[in-house]
This record gives structure tokens, C-alpha cells and sequence, in this order.
């Protein structure tokens, strides 16, 4: 055949087969017509079916909800390859499963470690710590902001001493360790580095992840020092010195949790923590840093809420989302840093004081969406974490939910099992549009810190809670327990966990003793150093390093650099 | 007092807790009941809460506490609007707050407080009803 009878027979099979699709359409229009007939004729539960974000769900998807020609290919690909839809990882959770890791941390040190030794002894695989309120906020056990807070919400950490006493006897080349500490994040980190040190353990060994995202902070969490220029230029030096120093440890963890646990939506949730990630990588390009050289290390954290389908979606659009700009807008070459990796945690903010036992199945859903999500690491709540600390055996009911997932639900058996789920990727397609809608909208305001400036974040997550509120109050939204099904509420026998105030005595006098046995003369000259970089741009990480090494504490590393950096004010509002 | 003047509450976040959807939803809830409504931002000392307190001449001080420091917050608070003269503002509010712990704030002068899944209506019946009592007494 001639070129000429090539191309004709060609143009002849391409109009065949768009006729047969067109075919094909019609007669799935005709089908649906009928089937929504009887629909419309059959009295329904409910006038309205949302998602807990108010998403408005239809009765039935079709393959006409996936219209457009060739997306499955395009948009959902392949486990591991762009755009990293169906996980980012070939072969997911064939070669290995999530890794179980369970937030924990209370009192002092050494009853944390004591802690983290039953986890690991219970297949815990990695360890995740929880500090006080006072350490997430850069005051020392001993600082009077601290009364009362000491150990009492997490672990108090104030030295390099607390932080050797954390991980006594736990090899931290062996235990991949996720600290959430934002505000004071370098300080922290540097105690951690100083301590595997001392356990002569070198930083290009450490696999772990410090939150370090200090833009949600500000938007939702709260727990900020500086404000947001030098709190971000603070979080570059570390991009920069884990980059040369420690490429196997993640600088930050860029979480949606706190966002949506403040009150945001699944598309809120997703959209603020995925536009977050960008100001991240623009700081970094803008410091001069090649973007492959630190976005392949950039993890994120999502919450996992109670809507199965929309939560899973949320996952799958994420890494979509991320895949995307990576490659095409800020140009990485290196697959890596298109690779969006995450840890998730079922919703705290979905636990009722009711009917506490009833908490344990709502996690085991929240679980399974993170594993039919994609996850690489998850913490599953205990059902009593709305009365206190939780105890030991509903952390250890927490674990086995997830060691049932993983060994009994067959669940992680095939990679993306919903993938081509009608639903699912039309609830994943309607997330990245409504992102993307979202990303305009903080254009509008001028960008990341502006936003946060003026509040806007903060009275769209406040603004979401309160509709949350109205539907709860209203019965328009049953929660089980709470607003229906009420019976047995009296009843709730469960063991909390309490923290005495001889935490807080035990820790103050351990401090002073280590204040009395330190080298002053040095501790000072660190302390003056760091200072130093604080004002002349230089990297602070290892000036930071210096003053743990020598035991300066938490408080006097964050008023060195609050001498330079000034102090955050938050724009009050309700 | 009379039934025209409206309701004063100091909504306070106090101690180092950054956890404010609670202190927000309520400070909302309150102003749609048609109370004056203040809020105090976030990370108050007990001396902050007290002095707003007493320069805005409030009825009411809610406090929302979720970091498990409630024991030492909300006596702290009482005994220093007492030491202001300030014995006449209910101190009361919200939060993770074991129901032990409630009973023996209670018996140190602080309100009814409530604890997760309570509604806003609960506690806005609650103020309205002590605010009421409170003119009756006069």
C-alpha cells in the first residue's frame, strides 16, 4: 500500500471507531435515562446526600462520568509513574506494607522511652513523637509560661539531656522517628542530630521526618515562635544542610492534618496543603537550591476523615496534583520529586466522649480509606483520646486494628484496587478541579503569607467549622452517640491516662541540676554565634548544633534567634 | 441589672493550647445568641485573661482549655478574679476536661463546663439561665 491508501484506510478506521463511541455514548445516556426514571419515581431516604465536606453526592456513577479520551491512561497511569494516581510506588504494598506508627509521648523522657520500648516490642515499626505544649512552643519545662503544661499533652523535651534520655537504648539508625514540632522545628532537630551523635550515629544514617511546616501553623494549629519570613528562611537552611548532610531524613512534613482537623473540608484540606508545598519549593528555588536536590524529600501528612470515598480520592488527587506542578511549573527532572509520599492519621476530631468504644470502629474505616488511599505510614487513633491520654491497651487497640487491616482484610493484597471505580475517579478528578479552584482563590489574596496575614485562612477554616457545627446541632448530620442513637451514654468505664503535677516537679529539678553542670562560658559563646548567623543570613542549622551539643536549652536557643527574628502576632478574629 | 442589657462574655483561650475551633464555634454561637461577645486570641496568661476580663467589664469568662491544663488554669483564674473584686463574673467554658476534674473545679468556684459533643445551646441556655438568677438576686 501506498502512503496515500495508508492514511485514507487510517482516517477510515478513526471515523469507525469514533462512530462506535458515539454509539456507545447514546446508548448510555438512553440506559441512565431509564434507570433515573425509576429513580425519580421511588421515595428516597433523603432529599440531599453529601460528603461530611458538603460535597453533593449523585445515586449513580456511569462511564459517563469519565468522558474525557484517553484520561485513564493520562490522568491514572500506573502505580510509581506519572502522574503517581494510583500510588507512588510500583509495587505499594506488595514488597511492603504502610509503616504502623503511633504518635505517643507524655510526661518526661524516660516514661516516653519506657513507651516507645513496648511499641517497638508490639511490631510497632517506626516511633512518632508527641511533645508538650510547652516544647511546641520553645519554652523550657522550667520557663513560668510552662505551669501546669509540663509533660502533660506530650513529652518535654528542653535539652539535648531530655532528648538522649527519649531514645535511650533505641539505635536511631535502625528506628525511622517523626518528630511533629513546628515553631522551634530547627532546635528540636538539632537535639536529635546531638543525640545520635552521642549515640555515635552519623546524620547521613538518620531516617526520620520533622513536621517543620510552619505555614499550617499559622493557619491552623497555632503553635508558631518567628514570624513567617524568618520561620521560612529557617526551614530552607534545613532543606539545604539535610540535602548535603542527612538525604535520607525528610526536612518537613507538609500537613494537612491540623488544617482539617481545625475545620476545613476534604478540598480545603487538600488545596491549602498541597499550596503550602508550593511557597516550600518557591522558597527553596529562590534561595538558589536546585529543586531536585530537596523536593525528592519533601513528605506530606493528611488527615483521614470519616467520608470513605472522598478521603481516598483526596490521596490519589494529592499525588496527582503534586506530580503535576513538580514537573511542569518548577521543572524537576528527577522523578523523585514529583513523588508525593505520605503519612496519615485517622481524625482525631471524629471521636465522640460518647460511647467511647464506638471510636474503635470509626478508626478501623478511617484506616482502611488511608490504606485504599495509598498511604507509606499511618497512626490509627485510640478510642479514648477525646477523654485524655490515652492508655496502653487502646494504643495497643489502635496498633492491631491496623495489624488486622494489614494481615486479615486483604486489603493491601492489589495495588489501587478502586482505581476505575466510576466514583472514585470522578470524586478524584472533582477534587483536583476543586484545588485548583482553591489555588486561584489564594492567588486572589496575594499568595501564602499574605493570606495568612489577613486572617482569609484562617476564616475559611472557621467558617467551614461552623457549618459543621449548625449540621451537627440541627440533626442534619448524625454522628452516633452524639446527636442520635444515644442510649448508653451514661455508662462510659474507661481508665484514662493522668499526668500529675510531680512530672513537672521531677523535670524542673532535672533541669536545674543540668543547668548547674554545663559549661557556662560555652553555652554563652554558642549562644552569641548563633545569634550571629540570625542576623547574617548563614545557614543556622550548624550554629544550632553547637548550642545543643553543649546543652544550651530549648528557651535559650528560641530567645537568641527571637532577639533577631522578633516574635509572631496572630490577627485575632472569630 | 434588667432583661435589656445584653450578656458581656470574655471568650479566653488561656495556657500555650493552639487547638481554637472550639473558642471560635462558641464565640460564634454566643454572638448569634445576641451576647457581646470579646475573644481573646490565643496563648493568654491567667493575669491576661483576668485584666480583659476585668477592663471589659464582662458577665461571663469562657475558657476553652483542650491541653489537659485545666486544673491549674481554671482555679488560677478564679482566685485571681476574686482577688479583683471580680467574684461577681461566672467563670465557665469547655474542653477536654475529665468529668472527676469538672466536679472538683466546681467545688472551687468555677461554673458548669462542658465537655466534647455538647452543644452550643447547652451552654448559652446555661449563661442565659445564671445571668437571669443573677437579676433575680439583685
Amino acid at each position: 500500500m501506498s502512503t496515500t491508501e495508508d492514511e485514507v484506510t487510517r482516517t477510515a478506521d478513526l471515523a469507525d471507531a469514533l462512530a462506535e463511541q458515539k454509539a456507545e455514548v447514546e446508548r448510555l445516556t438512553a440506559q441512565l435515562a431509564d434507570w433515573e426514571a425509576k429513580y425519580a419515581a421511588t421515595p428516597t431516604r433523603d432529599d440531599h446526600f453529601t460528603t461530611i465536606s458538603g460535597r453533593e453526592i449523585r445515586p449513580l456513577y456511569t462511564p459517563l462520568d469519565r468522558p474525557q479520551e484517553g484520561h485513564a491512561a493520562s490522568e491514572v497511569g500506573m502505580p510509581g509513574e506519572y502522574p503517581f494516581t494510583r500510588g507512588p510506588y510500583s509495587t505499594m504494598y506488595r514488597t511492603r506494607l504502610w509503616t504502623m506508627r503511633q504518635f505517643a509521648g507524655f510526661a518526661s523522657a524516660k516514661e516516653t522511652n519506657e513507651r516507645y520500648h513496648y511499641l517497638l516490642d508490639h511490631g510497632q515499626t517506626g516511633l512518632s513523637v508527641a511533645f508538650d505544649f510547652p516544647t511546641l512552643m520553645g519554652y523550657d519545662s522550667d520557663h513560668p509560661r510552662s505551669l501546669g503544661e509540663v509533660g502533660v499533652c506530650g513529652v518535654a523535651i528542653s535539652s539535648l539531656q531530655d532528648m538522649e534520655t527519649l531514645f535511650d537504648g533505641i539505635p536511631l539508625d535502625q528506628v525511622s522517628v517523626s518528630m511533629t514540632i513546628n515553631g522551634p522545628a530547627i532546635i528540636l532537630f538539632c537535639f536529635y542530630v546531638a543525640a545520635a551523635e552521642k549515640q555515635g550515629i552519623s546524620p547521613d544514617k538518620l531516617r526520620g521526618t520533622v513536621q517543620n511546616d510552619i505555614l499550617k501553623e499559622y493557619q491552623a494549629q497555632h503553635a508558631w515562635v518567628f514570624p513567617p519570613e524568618p520561620a521560612l528562611r529557617a526551614i530552607v537552611d534545613m532543606f539545604e544542610w539535610c540535602s548535603e548532610h542527612a538525604p535520607r531524613y525528610n526536612p518537613i512534613s507538609i500537613s494537612g492534618y491540623h488544617i482539617r482537623e481545625a475545620g476545613a473540608t476534604a478540598a480545603q484540606e487538600l488545596a491549602f496543603t498541597l499550596r503550602n508545598g508550593f511557597e516550600y519549593v518557591e522558597r527553596g528555588i529562590a534561595r538558589g537550591l536546585d529543586v531536585d536536590a530537596f523536593a525528592p524529600r519533601l513528605s506530606f501528612f493528611f488527615d483521614i476523615h470519616n467520608d470513605f470515598f472522598e478521603e481516598i480520592a483526596k490521596l490519589r488527587a494529592a499525588r496527582r496534583i503534586w506530580a503535576k506542578r513538580m514537573k511542569e511549573v518548577y521543572g524537576a527532572k528527577n522523578p523523585e520529586s514529583w513523588r508525593l509520599r505520605t503519612h496519615c492519621q485517622t481524625a482525631g476530631v471524629t471521636l465522640t466522649a460518647q460511647q467511647p468504644e464506638n471510636n474503635i470502629v470509626r478508626v478501623a474505616y478511617q484506616a482502611m480509606a488511608a490504606a485504599l488511599g495509598g498511604t507509606q505510614s499511618l497512626h490509627t487513633n485510640s478510642m479514648d483520646e477525646t477523654l485524655a491520654l490515652p492508655t496502653e491497651k487502646s494504643v495497643r487497640i489502635a496498633l492491631r486494628t491496623q495489624q488486622i487491616l494489614a494481615y486479615e482484610s486483604g486489603v493491601p493484597n492489589t495495588i489501587d484496587p478502586l482505581a476505575g471505580s466510576y466514583f472514585v475517579e470522578s470524586l478524584t478528578d472533582q477534587l483536583e478541579a476543586d484545588a485548583e479552584a482553591i489555588f486561584e482563590e489564594i492567588e486572589a489574596q496575594g499568595g501564602v503569607v499574605p493570606g495568612i496575614e489577613a486572617g482569609w485562612f484562617q476564616q475559611q477554616i472557621a467558617n467551614s467549622a461552623m457549618v459543621q457545627q449548625t449540621e451537627l446541632e440541627s440533626a442534619q448530620r448524625i454522628v452516633v452517640g452524639v446527636n442520635e442513637f444515644t442510649e448508653g451514654n451514661a455508662d462510659v468505664e474507661i481508665d484514662t491516662l493522668r499526668i500529675g503535677p510531680e512530672v513537672e516537679e521531677a523535670q524542673v529539678a532535672r533541669m536545674a541540676k543540668m543547668r548547674r553542670e554545663r559549661d557556662d562560658a560555652e553555652v554563652e559563646r554558642t549562644l552569641a554565634a548563633l545569634r550571629e548567623a540570625a542576623g547574617d543570613g548563614s545557614n543556622l542549622v550548624p550554629r544550632i548544633l553547637d548550642c545543643a551539643r553543649c546543652y544550651c536549652t530549648l528557651y535559650e536557643i528560641r530567645e537568641a534567634m527571637e532577639d533577631v527574628f522578633g516574635s509572631y502576632k496572630e490577627p485575632v478574629f472569630f | 441589672m434588667n432583661d435589656e442589657r445584653k450578656i458581656r462574655v470574655l471568650v479566653a483561650k488561656p495556657g500555650l493550647d493552639g487547638h481554637d475551633r472550639g473558642a471560635k464555634v462558641i464565640a460564634s454561637a454566643f454572638r448569634d445568641a445576641g451576647f457581646e461577645v470579646i475573644y481573646t486570641g490565643l496563648h493568654q496568661t491567667p493575669e491576661m485573661v483576668v485584666n480583659a476580663a476585668v477592663q471589659e467589664d464582662v458577665d461571663v469568662v469562657a475558657m476553652s482549655i483542650l491541653s489537659g491544663a485545666h486544673m491549674t488554669l481554671f482555679p488560677r483564674v478564679r482566685e485571681m478574679l476574686d482577688a479583683e473584686g471580680a467574684d461577681h463574673i461566672l467563670l465557665t467554658g469547655g474542653g477536654i476536661i475529665p468529668e472527676d476534674d469538672m466536679a472538683a473545679l466546681r467545688e472551687k468556684g468555677v461554673g458548669r463546663l462542658f465537655g466534647p459533643g455538647s452543644p452550643t445551646t447547652e451552654a448559652i441556655a446555661y449563661i442565659r439561665d445564671w445571668f437571669e438568677e443573677q437579676g433575680e438576686r439583685v
